[in-house]
């Protein structure tokens, strides 16, 4: 139920956005509740971006996890 | 952009185990998540296998279909047999009230029909004014801020929702609080907690001495957050701490809790076959009431007294008591293809994933 799903926002017109779900899966999201522009990946559930996604973030807690393993 | 070369690493997952067990722990611990897409990933890769003996993981109520009322079913059906148009998520619709499901009452000749999300309900709605529609607004703070925003964005008159949304963050610290779920360390629910932010779940740790974690949702990820929140117990620490900050924040999604707020206030509400929690549920403001299926058919609030079927022990499966197969009826009377009790009907139910996984008691 609170499955979120990553897909690249391709498109943008005000709060509806064409995003890409990777294999060609194409939808429409609204994108209300998000600062989000093309190019960037959301979070998707029940038919809405809940999130952008942080790929810097992503990146610091696979640094994170190499520090923790090599302590 | 995944990053599930990183995040499905057999090499690092084993690695994290090896520290894991290397954590010295006094006593046995209990971690607790509350997310049937947590328990997926931890049935599913074999998690619980990978861990030491003395580490226990357990499922709390996490799964949105498993904990809506028998009751809200009930209405829903009610309202699908009197002719009006009930739209709801697929596996929502399997799950059974006190006497049928929606498919059920589908198959005989209600009007149900599943959606994706509510704007798809709306679209039902507009395309045909002179029917009502109901949308079964189901789910956590994950699910209740797309319903809220598109209540904002005035319906036409033939729509409403008969509203079942619940908040999580109140109803772990109640169950805590009250005893009626035992943890030392809890696994918050990624996606919700990208919507709450993780400030929600502060008074655990700083009320309870209960350290907590948010979590993503692949394996490594869960095993992750395991060692983050074993490491606190082994040193008697209690934080909040991120392990998903590519969602997560501390704040959460501000626009997002907002538009919730706008719309909904917190109220206590009860969960299926746990009972009522304080503040746990969000009920429409009366500003927005003919938007609620309720008011607008009259609907009369029942006892919630006969909600669980018999021999049905969901409700000690969602508080992490048994296991689901120390359920008598588990594989036996209830199963995937026909689900009993609300737990083997969602993919994110316990009994269904571990079903569907093959374990056998």
């Amino acid at each position: 139920m609170c499955l979120a799903i990553p897909a690249k926002v391709i498109e943008k017109t005000g709060n509806i956005a064409k995003v890409d779900f990777g294999d060609s899966t194409l939808r429409e999201v609204d994108v209300s509740l998000v600062e989000v522009s093309v190019g960037q990946y959301v979070l998707v559930h029940a038919g809405y971006a809940i999130q952008v996604l942080d790929e810097e973030e992503a990146l610091k807690t696979i640094e994170l996890l190499s520090d923790m393993l090599s302590e | 952009m995944s990053f599930l070369k990183e995040f499905r690493n057999r090499e690092l997952a084993e690695a994290l185990v090896r520290k894991l067990r290397d954590i010295p722990l006094r006593k046995p611990i209990k971690i607790c998540h509350v997310c049937g897409t947590h328990e997926w990933t931890i049935v599913h890769y074999g998690l619980r296998s990978l861990l030491p003996a003395n580490i226990e993981l357990i499922a709390g109520p996490g799964c949105p279909v498993c904990i809506t009322p028998a009751l809200d079913i009930d209405q829903a059906a009610e309202l699908a047999l009197q002719g009006k148009i009930v739209t709801v998520f697929g596996d929502v619709s399997r799950s059974i009230g006190t006497k049928y499901s929606l498919e059920a009452v589908r198959s005989e000749g209600g009007s149900v029909k599943i959606v994706y999300s509510i704007i798809d309900a709306i679209k039902i709605a507009k395309s045909d004014q002179s029917k009502e529609v109901v949308f079964f607004a189901v789910g956590f703070e994950t699910t209740a801020p797309i319903t809220a925003l598109y209540i904002l964005r005035t319906p036409p008159k033939n729509f409403s929702i008969l509203n079942s949304h619940r908040y999580v963050p109140p109803a772990v610290i109640n169950l805590y609080s009250r005893g009626k779920l035992e943890m030392d360390g809890v696994i918050a629910p990624g996606h919700a907690t990208t919507i709450s932010g993780l400030k929600a779940y502060e008074p655990l740790a700083k009320e309870y001495g209960i350290p907590v974690v948010a979590s993503g949702f692949e394996p490594v990820d869960v095993l992750m957050s395991i060692f983050m929140l074993v490491k606190q117990i082994s040193e008697g620490k209690a934080e909040v701490l991120n392990q998903y900050s590519r969602s997560v924040t501390w704040e959460g999604n501000v626009k997002a809790m907002q538009t919730i707020g706008r719309v909904f206030e917190l109220t206590d509400a009860h969960w299926r076959g746990i009972g009522k929690i304080d503040h746990s549920g969000f009920v429409l403001k009366d500003e927005f009431k003919d938007y609620d299926a309720r008011y607008k058919y009259g609907l009369k609030n029942v006892d919630y007294a006969s909600e669980m079927h018999p021999g049905c022990r969901c409700a000690e499966v969602m508080l992490g008591r048994i296991k689901p197969t120390q359920c008598p009826l588990y594989m036996k009377t209830c199963k995937p293809n026909k689900p009993i009790g609300p737990c083997m009907v969602s993919v994110e139910g316990a009994c269904r994933i571990w079903a569907t996984h093959m374990l056998l008691p």
